[in-house]
């Protein structure tokens, strides 16, 4: 589904302060299934994810998706496979303020001029899905932690991306929350969409929806896991 | 292409929404912008129909004007001059006028005095310009008294008002008899202030000029072109001089423009990187600003110009026409004519809606080009 090939990631390079955030990691994320990148602050999580998101180019290797390098493509043509094929859940959820939820949600769909009635109707389902449509029209920063993530959520699968980005998503809710959060990536994962996220919470790390964990330290892949995943 | 116009209207919406989340902001802006394109649109709306007035006024008078010079200065026709002219080939109507200032010391204000050609007013009775029917509470039956430069009270009884259609040109005129004239101001006979010549062929005016100086050295003919360009240069002299003095304006203006356009807060920063990250290429996020930019701008022209174009023409230009107008004591009063002319307001266009359009997107292209993982790390 999606692999990386001798990954290296520099900031600042060729200045005094160069670092090597990624040194050359190999692997291979398997498709409608739920991956985990784990590590401590500083391991490179969150670069990796950048880079396995389109959001960032790294300095060296190869980038591939579905079989196809696209490491190497101008901004436009990878924001546009970002938009197709990538939907983003962020730590911080980042919804814009002063927007209702529908609004925050259908955002992503605007630059492909897909009419707004049928971006509504696509909202308004995903809404209905995690439960939330009775907060559609609510601004975003009336709603609780939890109401937050969903909108985040239905936003990252307005545009019916096949994978799902999630940077420490746990972060911000408490165990109740963070289960349910993590019931949402199983339905999503079985419904065949690949999941990445990263973390660092045990919840996430040892929880049975996870299919396989790759734990990073120093920008460098230790330890490549398989986890059975649980029955549903 | 239809998916075009409905992204284009996403950003619209988007950024109609984006205005409406920062009302302070979006609303003090407006409200000078628009401030400045009334002011703008004001001035240039003015001058521009009083030019198109003095030129229609201006348009039933005389093709040419002679007057004779003595050391330079204007003098008085003496008997004879007209005679001389008279068989000028080209030359189809000519006629000696008589006219002349009268200081009123009652208002402290300077009046024309003149004897018409196309009309006859009996000894005793005069016809005066609508300034002085207001300012000396005149009506037809009503007699008013003059004093004479030589002492001697004259009284006169007013036959008539003149139209207030032409006030530009005859708010402060009193139009009397020759008789009186010559009595009232003790004007030799036989002499006049100057002579009217119509040319009927406009190509010949020049032409007619030329031999009126050759016929009469001593004369200086004053063809009804250089009168409209001096009019035309006067209206833009003061046009111009009221534009330098509101340069200090336009220039805040810009300064606070490009202040609230360029300053982009923490908040839209954090938006544009939140959109970046969702999938909105730099191109979408400059045609948002775009939008953004230019919806302000047009909107603050169209109150602006339809606010100028309200006080030019319903308002008589109350704020600023006595900058415009002329310096004088009695002004005159006048609605006139509206007039739209298509360079002007493109022109105004170009100069207010463009620049701020463009100045919305120079601090964007900066922002919009910054990597969409940043989001992710703030």
């Amino acid at each position: 589904m999606l692999e990386l090939a001798n990954i290296r990631k520099a900031f600042n390079q060729g200045r005094h302060n160069e670092y090597w955030a990624l040194k050359g990691i190999d692997l291979a994320i398997p498709p409608a299934r739920v991956s985990v990148l784990k590590g401590p602050s500083g391991s490179g999580k969150t670069t990796l994810l950048t880079i396995l998101g389109c959001l960032a180019r790294p300095t060296e290797g190869r980038v591939r998706l579905k079989g196809e390098d696209i490491s190497g493509l101008p901004e436009r043509f990878l924001t546009e496979i970002r938009r197709r094929s990538f939907g983003f859940i962020f730590q911080q959820f980042n919804l814009v303020r002063g927007l209702s939820a529908i609004d925050n949600i259908i955002l992503p769909g605007y630059p492909t001029g897909t009419p707004r009635a049928q971006l509504l109707q696509r909202a308004e389902a995903l809404l209905a899905d995690m439960q939330l449509a009775h907060r559609r029209d609510a601004k975003v920063e009336w709603l609780s932690g939890g109401e937050q993530q969903r909108v985040a959520i239905c936003r990252a699968l307005i545009n019916d991306p096949e994978i799902l980005v999630a940077d420490e998503p746990t972060a911000n809710l408490d165990s109740r929350l963070s289960a349910e959060f993590l019931a949402i990536l199983r339905r999503l994962a079985e419904a065949g969409r690949t999941v990445i996220l990263t973390s660092h919470d045990p919840l996430v790390v040892e929880s049975a929806v996870v299919d396989r964990v790759y734990s990073l330290r120093d920008g460098q892949l230790i330890d490549v896991r398989d986890v059975r995943r649980a029955a549903p | 292409m239809n998916r075009w116009i409905e992204k284009q209207r996403h950003l619209i919406d988007f950024t109609a929404s984006s205005l409406a989340r920062r009302k302070g902001k979006s609303l003090g802006l407006l409200v000078v912008y628009t401030l400045l394109v009334f002011v703008l649109a004001s001035v240039s709306l003015y001058t521009h129909a009083l030019r198109n007035e003095a030129t229609r006024v201006l348009a039933g008078t005389p093709e040419i004007v002679l007057q004779r010079l003595i050391a330079g200065r204007h003098d008085l026709v003496p008997p004879g001059y007209v005679e001389k002219i008279g068989r000028m080939r080209g030359v189809q109507k000519i006629e000696g006028r008589l006219w002349g200032y009268y200081y009123d010391s009652v208002l402290k204000a300077n009046y024309t005095f003149m004897v018409p050609a196309d009309r006859n007013i009996a000894e005793g009775e005069i016809t005066v310009g609508p300034a002085l029917e207001r300012s000396r509470g005149l009506a037809a039956g009503n007699g008013i008294s003059f004093r004479a430069y030589s002492g001697e009270l004259h009284t006169f009884i007013v036959t008539g008002v003149l139209a207030h259609e032409s006030e530009l040109v005859s708010a402060d005129l009193v139009l009397m008899s020759e008789a009186d004239f010559r009595r009232f101001f003790a004007y030799p006979e036989g002499h006049y202030t100057d002579i009217a010549l119509w040319v009927a062929n406009p190509q010949e005016v020049r032409n007619v000029g030329r031999k009126l100086i050759d016929a009469l050295p001593d004369s200086r003919p004053i063809l009804r072109e250089e009168v409209l360009r001096t009019y035309a240069s006067v209206f833009d002299w003061r046009e111009g001089m009221m534009l330098a003095l509101l340069s200090a304006a336009i220039l805040a203006f810009g300064i606070f423009a490009w202040e609230k356009a360029a300053g982009l807060s923490a908040e839209e920063k954090r938006e544009i990187g939140i959109l970046k990250a969702i999938g909105w290429e730099t191109g979408d996020v400059i045609a948002m600003k775009f939008w953004e930019g230019f919806l302000v701008s047009l909107l603050a022209f169209l109150l602006g110009y339809v606010a100028a174009y309200v006080h030019v023409f319903h308002f008589e230009f109350a704020l600023f026409a006595p900058v415009l107008q002329g310096w004088a004591v009695l002004y005159p009063s006048f609605a006139l004519t509206p007039r739209i002319d298509g360079v002007q307001v493109a022109t105004l266009f170009v100069f207010t809606v463009l620049p701020y359009t463009a100045a919305t997107l120079v601090p964007i292209w900066r922002a919009a080009t910054t990597d969409p993982d940043t989001v992710m790390r703030s």
